[in-house]
């Protein structure tokens, strides 16, 4: 019944919403194909006979009386080899093939499959006829870039025993490599399955998260960590460095897979991520980070309805890399154009606003999305795990965090990293405010810090995290009485505080080599920090006049220690620190 | 017999910029309509919502006159087009395409949607051709590249337009000769600023290369509306068909959206913030986002949006949503203005996104992201210590603190002071900046790299004399 399809026919057309009659028999959140363009849509209200349809491309030009045809299918994503260094739009078609067809502008009505139907990949089976299998266990695998090996699996709601596997060869996606006998009869596999957007991939269990998203950004790393699985908001008004932030974290974050959703932003940053990363090393394997990275671009000037499609498509091609086993990060910037694309479908159906005009089911849908991430145990025979961590930017308008998107979002994310306006007028950046920001992750995972890097890494970084705020403290005393007023000790800790903010707070994305800090240099760094905090604190109450610690010739090697090429801080570092220690002493022994 | 030729005597209801029409049928989204008022009088309009036997419809140039009696409505099967030709150059256009000059009408080599289509991020070739401006505050802090927007956030009373004028007059890509023209569209501002461009164009012998899109302060509110996408669908046909490096000016945004949030209203839609739409944010972007450069076309077109912030409040939504989708932003500022400051630039709010890519060795100069960097952070330190200063008095600072306040106050004058025809090319710039480092503590220079401050910091002794 459901595969039978309908035709309506359109009554009213208002921008990206259509209102289609003779609909009766068509399901919510079915795909519809509308007018004499074929143009995709997605049914969002049934009432009797008339549904109510969101229509992904442009309407100009439709005209009431036009055919309305559904799929029976709801809105789907194809999974399979072929997806990395990709770039989607919102509805997975892959823009270089609308390139192809249409030219530098994108037009409408345009056939693209996600996956090359002719292109042929190199299967290599791990199972075999008469292995019992159920969801997610892998038959085999593809080499689908040069880092990531892509694991054919058993789709999730499949379970039975494999009647035959293809042997090893090259087969196209949609070619049968495999039978499954179920209780439901035989069921032929391909390589590619398809998976509705809004319906998360099932798993067995979710964990706590454990190990940090190792991100090289100090900021990050040190003072406000993420898990792997977690979730984190990046807020922040415009011009403070979101998008470079997002953009350093797809670069340099140690996820296997990650997925770039460019949602309602611009064109030129797309281009930018496409440009760049093919060019880029990962860190670890060297090899360019386009073969680990999926992107989606639904620019701000791309139709309004697929922007919400768009973040759907990017957080099921996440949750299928996790079920194979990867850690998968999402970026998703910015969220807040998708709460704003609600609004206006929400609009357009003349449904009773919530607050600012958003729909009252913002907080929700917000909810569900970023309840998709995790770390987790993953469906199939065979114990393993996966995770998919979500990052989002928030865009509040004005930079003004108490509005609706933003506080519905720090009610769900674990993590929260304010960008703050006033840092990135004075070009510190990332410009987290170390005040306002915080993370729930801490002593989640302290012991892997403590294990792999350093075994005093929470004492360091609440130590720093108390001299900032010590300093915020001595401000206001400052702002009042000048800095010339306030005894030696709180000067010392003032300067202690400026340097953590200067060196080591502030990191150039620009930079060949601080755009990545590695975990033990940033550990090292903070302890170079503090114990210049400690010695000068000596110093200071032993009666050395602060003018001589700021003259220290090795403050200022301290100070560019973030540029140290990553491979020889270990020794450069120890001859700071040397020469530190000789200046200091000399110092606190001549004191006067 | 076609829609085309059937006039429909059958508006019901006009309110606003909307009318209604009953009794219709086969009318699309978007279409053009073609108005006779009861005394001959032809408007146009467009097809806001269809529905089987009805159409809501905005009129261009205002309901006043209009009657349910015998107003007659006529379909014409099509969207909203522009009659692209290479002549366009040196003509002036009003809000509906048609030319106001004394010239003949411009034959069209093609007649274009004016709506566009998106470009396709995948064709997009980044920007990152350095142009120079000539006004220092730009060149070296917000670097302008070919295929940006770039908008200038001004206040009412404050010299955007002569600030605009003068951009236009000297921006130019080094080292290089090629087919230039600006596209100037003009929403709801009054005949006297759009007199200052156009005597500022003639006389740089700029008019012949210029496109003019006139819709002055008295004329209809809502042809604002799509004025901004003729004005761009010509500028996309002189740079992506003919090759041309198409500079847009488009003022002012804010009477555009004023515009737009009176046709939310008269449609009784749910508002947003401040009673603008809740989709002025995607529309904006539609205009925003024809600005860029493609793969293997050599035309641009860089966009500078004006708009002035109502109360100078940046947080108001039309700056705001602006600067989400610009590649930064201008500032212009009051209190340098009243200081007799010119260019009145904030530098420290404003922003180049795309900045980064475009300098360097080889575009401008190895040292600029350095010497940019480092006028940013002691600029941003002096104007903290006058806050202080205001409080404590300038004796409880230190030498070194000291030495950032006289910073400050020679940054504002030597470096963003400059006449409305001083064009300061980008070493002159770099050589200013480093003439004001030179009053700093050299430990304090920590954005620059050292070989930098080696090759390019004035000798003291040098310094010296010079004052």
């Amino acid at each position: 019944m459901s595969k039978e399809s309908l035709e309506g026919k359109i009554v009213r057309i208002s921008g990206p919403v259509i209102e289609a009659d003779g609909m009766r028999g068509a399901k919510m959140y079915d795909v519809v194909r509308v007018g004499e363009e074929n143009l995709i849509g997605e049914i969002i209200r049934l009432n009797e006979d008339n549904a109510i349809i969101q229509v992904y491309e442009d309407t100009n030009g439709l005209k009431p009386g036009e055919k309305v045809v559904t799929t029976g299918m709801p809105l789907s994503v194809e999974l399979g080899p072929g997806i990395l260094t990709n770039i989607y739009d919102g509805i997975q078609r892959p823009l270089p093939d609308i390139y192809k067809e249409t030219g530098d502008f994108i037009k409408r009505g345009v056939e693209a499959t996600a996956l090359d139907r002719k292109k042929k990949w190199h299967f290599k089976p791990t199972a075999k006829a008469g292995d019992k299998v159920e969801g997610c266990d892998v038959i085999g695998w593809v080499k689908e870039t040069s880092i990531i090996t892509h694991k054919i699996m058993i789709p999730p709601n499949i379970s039975g025993k494999l009647l035959k596997v293809e042997k090893e060869g090259s087969y196209t996606v949609t070619e049968d490599i495999a039978i499954v006998s179920t209780d439901k009869g035989d069921v032929k596999l391909q390589m590619m399955q398809r998976w509705p957007v809004r319906k998360p991939r099932p798993v067995a269990k979710k964990y706590d998260p454990s190990l940090p998203l190792i991100t090289g950004q100090r900021v990050i790393d040190t003072f406000f960590p993420v898990a792997k699985g977690g979730t984190a908001a990046i807020p922040g008004g415009f011009g403070t460095g979101k998008t470079v932030m997002m953009h350093s974290l797809a670069k340099w974050s140690n996820a296997q897979v990650v997925v770039y959703v460019g949602c309602g932003e611009r064109g030129n940053e797309m281009t930018d991520v496409l440009r760049e990363f093919p060019e880029l090393e990962d860190p670890k394997s060297g090899e360019p980070l386009m073969n680990r990275t999926v992107l989606i671009a639904n620019t701000s000037n791309m139709p309004v309805a697929a922007r919400d499609a768009s973040v759907y498509t990017g957080i099921t091609i996440a949750e299928y890399y996790r079920d194979m086993g990867y850690d998968v990060a999402l970026m998703a910037d910015s969220t807040s154009r998708l709460a704003e694309a609600m609004r206006e479908i929400s609009g357009r159906l003349e449904e009773m606003p919530g607050e600012e005009g958003y729909p009252a089911y913002l907080a929700s849908r917000l909810a569900e999305f970023y309840e998709r991430a995790g770390r987790v145990k993953l469906l199939g025979s065979k114990d393993k795990e996966g995770s998919v961590s979500v990052i989002g930017a928030v865009s509040p308008p004005g930079g003004d965090f108490s509005e609706p998107v933003a506080q519905n979002t720090l009610r769900i994310v674990k993590v929260f990293w304010a960008l703050d306006a006033d840092l990135a007028d004075r070009r510190h950046f990332p410009s987290i405010n170390w005040l306002k920001s915080y993370s729930l992750h801490l002593d989640a995972i302290s012991s892997w810090w403590h294990k792999e890097i350093g075994d005093n890494w929470l004492n360091l970084r609440n130590k720093a995290m108390a001299i900032l705020q010590k300093e915020s403290e001595l401000q206001e005393i400052v702002k009042l009485v000048g800095p010339d007023a306030l005894p030696p000790r709180e000067r010392a800790a003032l300067e202690s505080a400026r340097m953590i903010r200067e060196d080591f707070l502030q990191q150039s994305a620009f930079h060949e080599v601080d755009t990545y800090c590695p975990g033990k240099k940033q550990y090292e760094m903070l302890r170079l920090m503090l114990k210049y905090s400690d010695k000068i604190l000596e110093a200071a109450s032993k009666n050395v006049h602060i003018d001589d610690i700021i003259a220290m010739k090795s403050r200022e090697s301290l100070a560019r220690m973030s540029t140290v090429p990553n491979k020889e801080f270990e020794k450069r570092f120890f001859d700071v620190e040397k020469e530190f220690e000789k200046e200091i002493n000399n110092l606190i022994k001549g004191g006067k | 017999m076609s829609n085309k030729d059937i006039e429909y005597t059958t508006v019901s209801e006009v309110a606003g910029p909307l009318m209604i029409v009953d009794g219709i049928k086969d009318v699309a989204y978007n279409e053009v309509v073609k108005i006779k008022t009861s005394f001959g009088e032809e408007r146009t309009g467009t097809v806001l919502e269809a529905f089987m036997d009805k159409a809501i419809i905005q009129v261009f140039e205002g309901t006043k006159g209009l009657d349910t009696d015998k107003t007659s409505v006529r379909f014409i099967g099509e969207t909203m087009k522009l009659g692209v030709s290479k002549d366009m150059l040196g003509r002036v256009f009003d809000g509906t395409g048609n030319p106001i000059d004394d010239a003949p009408p411009i034959i069209p080599e093609e007649r274009r949607d004016i709506n566009g289509n998106p470009i396709n991020p995948y064709a997009r070739e980044y920007p990152r051709e350095f142009i120079q401006t000539g006004i220092s505050t730009i060149d070296g802090l917000n670097t302008l590249v070919r295929g940006q927007k770039l908008p200038i956030f001004s206040g009412s009373g404050l010299p955007h337009n002569e600030l605009a004028a003068q951009i236009a007059r000297q921006a130019k890509v080094l080292g290089k000769e090629e087919k230039f023209a600006v596209v100037f569209c003009a929403m709801g501002i009054t005949s006297e600023e759009a007199n200052l461009f156009i005597k500022d164009f003639e006389n740089t012998g700029a008019l012949e290369r210029t496109v003019m899109f006139l819709n002055l302060a008295d004329d209809p509110t809502i042809e604002r509306v799509i004025l901004p996408r003729m004005a761009l669908t010509c500028a996309e046909y002189l740079a992506f068909d003919l090759n041309m490096q198409v500079l847009v000016i488009l003022t002012d945004l804010t009477n555009y959206a004023e515009a737009l949030r009176e046709i939310a209203a008269a449609r009784e839609e749910v508002p947003g913030r401040r009673g603008y739409p809740g989709y002025m944010y995607t529309d904006l972007a539609t205009i925003y986002e024809r600005a860029g450069r493609i793969k293997g076309r050599k035309g641009s077109i860089t966009q500078i949006p004006m708009l002035t912030m109502p109360d100078d409040d940046i947080t108001h939504p039309i700056p705001d949503l602006t600067g989400y989708i610009t590649e930064g932003q201008i500032v212009l500022d009051r209190s340098l203005h009243k200081k007799d400051i010119y260019p009145p630039i904030a530098v420290l709010p404003c922003l180049s996104r795309l900045m980064d890519r475009g300098i360097g060795k080889d575009r401008t100069r190895e040292d600029h992201a350095g010497v940019s960097n480092q006028l940013y952070a002691a600029y941003a330190e002096g104007c903290d210590l006058r806050d202080l200063v205001a409080i404590v008095g300038e004796d409880a600072l230190s030498e070194r603190d000291r030495k950032f306040l006289i910073f400050a106050d020679e940054f504002e004058k030597i470096f963003v002071t400059q006449s409305h025809h001083e064009d300061r090319s980008i070493v002159q710039t770099l050589t200013i900046g480093w003439e004001l480092f030179s009053g700093l503590p050299v430990s304090e220079l920590k954005k620059i790299d050292e070989k930098y401050i080696k090759e390019f910091l004035p000798k003291k002794e040098k310094a010296e004399k010079s004052n």
